[in-house]
């Protein structure tokens, strides 16, 4: 069988059947920004942030299936701008304080920021009002910094067998759930060695009493941006997310 | 020089006075103004501070994990904010079951916080007061200004702005960054120095040192140049308070609460500062948003006290480092066997200060634990915890409690600038007395209020940070002052014995 390829960019980058553009961009160490996909999961598309055009549509680039001579846009200024357009939607739509969140610098939404240059908010702040929740001994959940990119609904349903989490209410509405009657986490079987105990790609997932032990400068992105750590990204496993 | 006992705070009759307002007042961190009433005769009747900014730190901590409080509460303030996140961070080591850090932990906190003192102090002096002195209080108010002093005298502004970098730079080896680092976690700290990086400081210190010793010469020759002025302007009584180490040494990272009165008579002494909320209470007065404390036992009349660099140099019997004991000596004979109560003083006080934290910081970076790898230790879990600091500008109190789901349920903050309340407006009433009384008013002479306050080093930022259920009372007045109605919200409790 010959090689296939994608022109992404327009530059040749060969993928194997079944992969997705996300899977052979990375493969070839090729940055797709991406907030909800991790190579452990099976995509789902709901973050939007890896969008590219394929073939001149507008297509998420983890759940788009790569086809041999597909013409793929990536890194270019219309998507950019789209795509900081959204991260500046999920910054108001939560309560991101980075300036005193114990995920800043390795947290991947303000890594996007950085790496797509946010500059401001742009948008009104919702400020919503969500409590955090600290029943559980180990694991404190802070809903203010959720993006709703269900990767801990999909460690702890398809990976752990628990179905902790869940997505509840519609539209502007939604918001993550824990699924127990008193809506507490220590009222469900979730344990510090879940899968979905490491996946969070924010500050909402959080082993307690851990904070600031990591100094600044040596932290995830201190090191380096996150569109330079692609070989990491793709191999990456929950674990060390912890 | 007697206590006045609050005269010009309130005018007996102020719907008929005129208002003059120095708005906002300038040269200081944070936002205040000042009010002055005067009769038909230009005759001073009311002097107010008031501090017009409005914060809520004590409100939104609440709620919040407690390992987040030492990097969140640091924002009030963008001057000292290590004071902030190492008082939040030593009553969080309570919290965390911890008495004792490990030597490199404290060596460390301790080198973080000195040179904050450095640069606080540097900038202070050489940024914001060092136009007043050496151009004149009521001199050109378009060059009354750190650029006018780095035009007019280069190397002044030039040390004064490397003497700041310097504890910048200290603050960004030890917390990460130079201002809202994170280097402070309950327990202990998150890095320590390498050996390349004690000796980049190392190869800078003793440059530091001499120019402080020079700073020092320059307050003294000041004083020299106008004793009367420096002895006399604004001058009041009052108590003294600051935390004391051991052996009665100046020490700003920790120690017992010491006061004394105006005579240097000792009120109180090795106070445990988890016994803060026996001492000191606090007054809410109707018209400013920062609060009034005092020493409980001694009312609000009398027990009103002076925190901050010349309370903190006449309250300690000795400093740890010969050359700011041999200038602080001199600084105590300059007092003739009396306490010096001039606010102008306190440039003097603060200087030698300055020398003691550049000297302190020379004997720590020779010391290998700063290198140390053993750098977090922890205890039994405590649901309560007190942290006090010497900030540059004065005793700075941090009060947590913590549930057993870790988040903070309670916090109570007693800042550096509250305490120094009541005596920054009594220098300001001092000085309206003094050269405002029946004189045309110009910005010279209004300066002169402003040089008052500044002495302090006030941060009106820090000082107002409250929100929430605090002990707020509404009064509706009549033009008159006549009190038409009030209403009061209950105050919050906070224990006074802290295990």
């Amino acid at each position: 069988m010959s090689t296939q390829h994608i022109l992404l960019d327009g530059l040749p980058v060969s993928f194997t059947d079944g992969q997705t553009i996300m899977q052979a961009a990375m493969a070839a160490d090729i940055f797709i920004p991406h907030l909800c996909h991790h190579p452990e999961f099976k995509p789902q598309g709901s973050c939007k942030l890896c969008t590219v055009k394929a073939n001149g549509r507008y297509v998420s680039a983890c759940t788009m299936p790569a086809r041999d001579g597909m013409e793929v846009e990536n890194n270019s200024p219309d998507l950019n701008d789209k795509r900081r357009t959204m991260l500046q939607m999920l910054f108001v739509e939560g309560n991101h304080f980075c300036p005193s969140c114990e995920k800043s610098g390795r947290c991947m939404l303000q890594a996007l920021a950085y790496e797509l240059e946010m500059l401001t908010p742009h948008f009104p702040q919702f400020y919503p009002d969500r409590a955090v929740d600290a029943s559980h001994p180990e694991v404190l959940l802070d809903f203010n910094r959720c993006i709703l990119c269900e990767l801990c609904v999909r460690a702890s349903r398809d990976v752990d067998g628990k179905n902790v989490f869940a997505l509840s209410g519609r539209g502007i509405s939604k918001h993550l759930i824990v699924n127990a009657e008193s809506g507490r986490l220590a009222d469900t079987d979730f344990s510090l060695a879940d899968k979905a105990a490491h996946v969070c790609p924010v500050g909402v997932i959080l082993r307690k009493r851990r904070g600031f032990a990591v100094p600044i400068g040596s932290r995830r992105y201190d090191v380096q941006p996150i569109g330079m750590q692609v070989e990491r990204l793709a191999r990456r496993t929950t674990t060390e997310e912890v | 020089m007697e206590n006045t006992g609050f005269a010009l705070e309130t005018a007996a009759n102020p719907g008929t006075l005129r208002r003059v307002a120095i708005d906002p007042v300038s040269r200081v961190e944070g936002h205040g103004k000042v009010t002055l009433l005067l009769d038909d005769n230009d005759q001073v009747q009311q002097v107010r501070l008031h501090i017009v900014e409005f914060r809520g730190f004590e409100k939104f901590i609440q709620g919040r994990p407690y390992w987040e409080v030492p990097v969140m509460v640091q924002r009030l303030c963008g001057i000292c904010p290590v004071s902030h996140h190492l008082a939040a961070a030593k009553a969080l080591d309570r919290v965390v079951g911890v008495d004792r850090l490990t030597p490199s932990a404290e060596k460390l906190r301790r080198l973080m916080h000195y040179g904050q003192i450095l640069q606080s102090h540097a900038l202070h002096f050489f940024h914001l007061s060092a136009p007043d002195l050496l151009f004149g209080f009521e001199s050109d108010a378009g060059k009354r200004n750190i650029v006018g002093i780095a035009a007019a005298y280069p190397e002044v502004a030039r040390q004064g702005v490397l003497l700041r970098k310097f504890g910048q730079e200290i603050i960004r080896l030890t917390a990460g960054k130079r201002v809202h680092g994170t280097g402070a976690i309950p327990g202990g700290v998150n890095r320590a120095l390498t050996r390349a990086e004690r000796d980049e400081l190392l190869a800078e210190i003793y440059t530091i040192i001499a120019w402080s010793r020079q700073a020092v010469q320059l307050v003294k020759r000041l004083h020299e140049s106008e004793p009367e002025l420096y002895d006399e302007f604004g001058s009041f009584r009052s108590n003294l308070l600051s935390l004391v180490g051991p052996r009665g040494t100046l020490d700003f990272y920790d120690g017992r609460l010491r006061a004394r009165d105006a005579d240097g008579k000792l009120l109180v002494d090795g106070v445990p500062v988890n016994n803060y909320a026996e001492l000191i209470h606090e007054e809410v007065k109707p018209w400013s948003y920062m609060k009034f404390p005092f020493l409980a036992a001694f009312g609000t009349e009398d027990g009103w006290y002076k925190v901050g660099p010349l309370a903190r140099v006449q309250n300690c019997d000795t400093m740890a480092t010969p050359l700011a004991e041999a200038e602080r000596r001199e600084f105590i004979d300059h007092g003739n066997g009396k306490l010096i109560h001039a606010p102008l003083a306190y440039h003097w006080a603060r200087m030698l200060e300055m020398l003691h934290a550049a000297e302190t910081i020379k004997d720590l970076l020779h010391d290998d634990d700063l290198s140390g790898s053993d750098l977090v230790t922890s205890g039994p879990r405590r649901r309560e915890g007190v942290g006090v600091i010497e900030a540059p500008r004065g005793t700075l109190i941090h009060h947590y409690r913590v549930g057993d789901d870790d988040l903070v349920s309670t916090c109570n903050l007693i800042v550096s600038t509250t305490h120094n309340n009541q005596p920054m407006n009594e220098a300001i009433r001092r000085v309206a007395q003094r050269y405002l009384n029946g004189r045309q008013l110009s910005e010279g002479l209004l300066n002169r209020i402003e040089v008052a306050i500044r002495c302090f080093d006030p941060c009106l930022s820090c000082a107002t940070h409250a929100l929430g259920k605090m002990p707020l009372q509404l009064e509706l007045l009549d033009a008159d002052g006549t009190l038409l109605d009030r209403l009061q919200s209950p105050s919050p409790e906070l224990s006074a014995n802290v295990g």
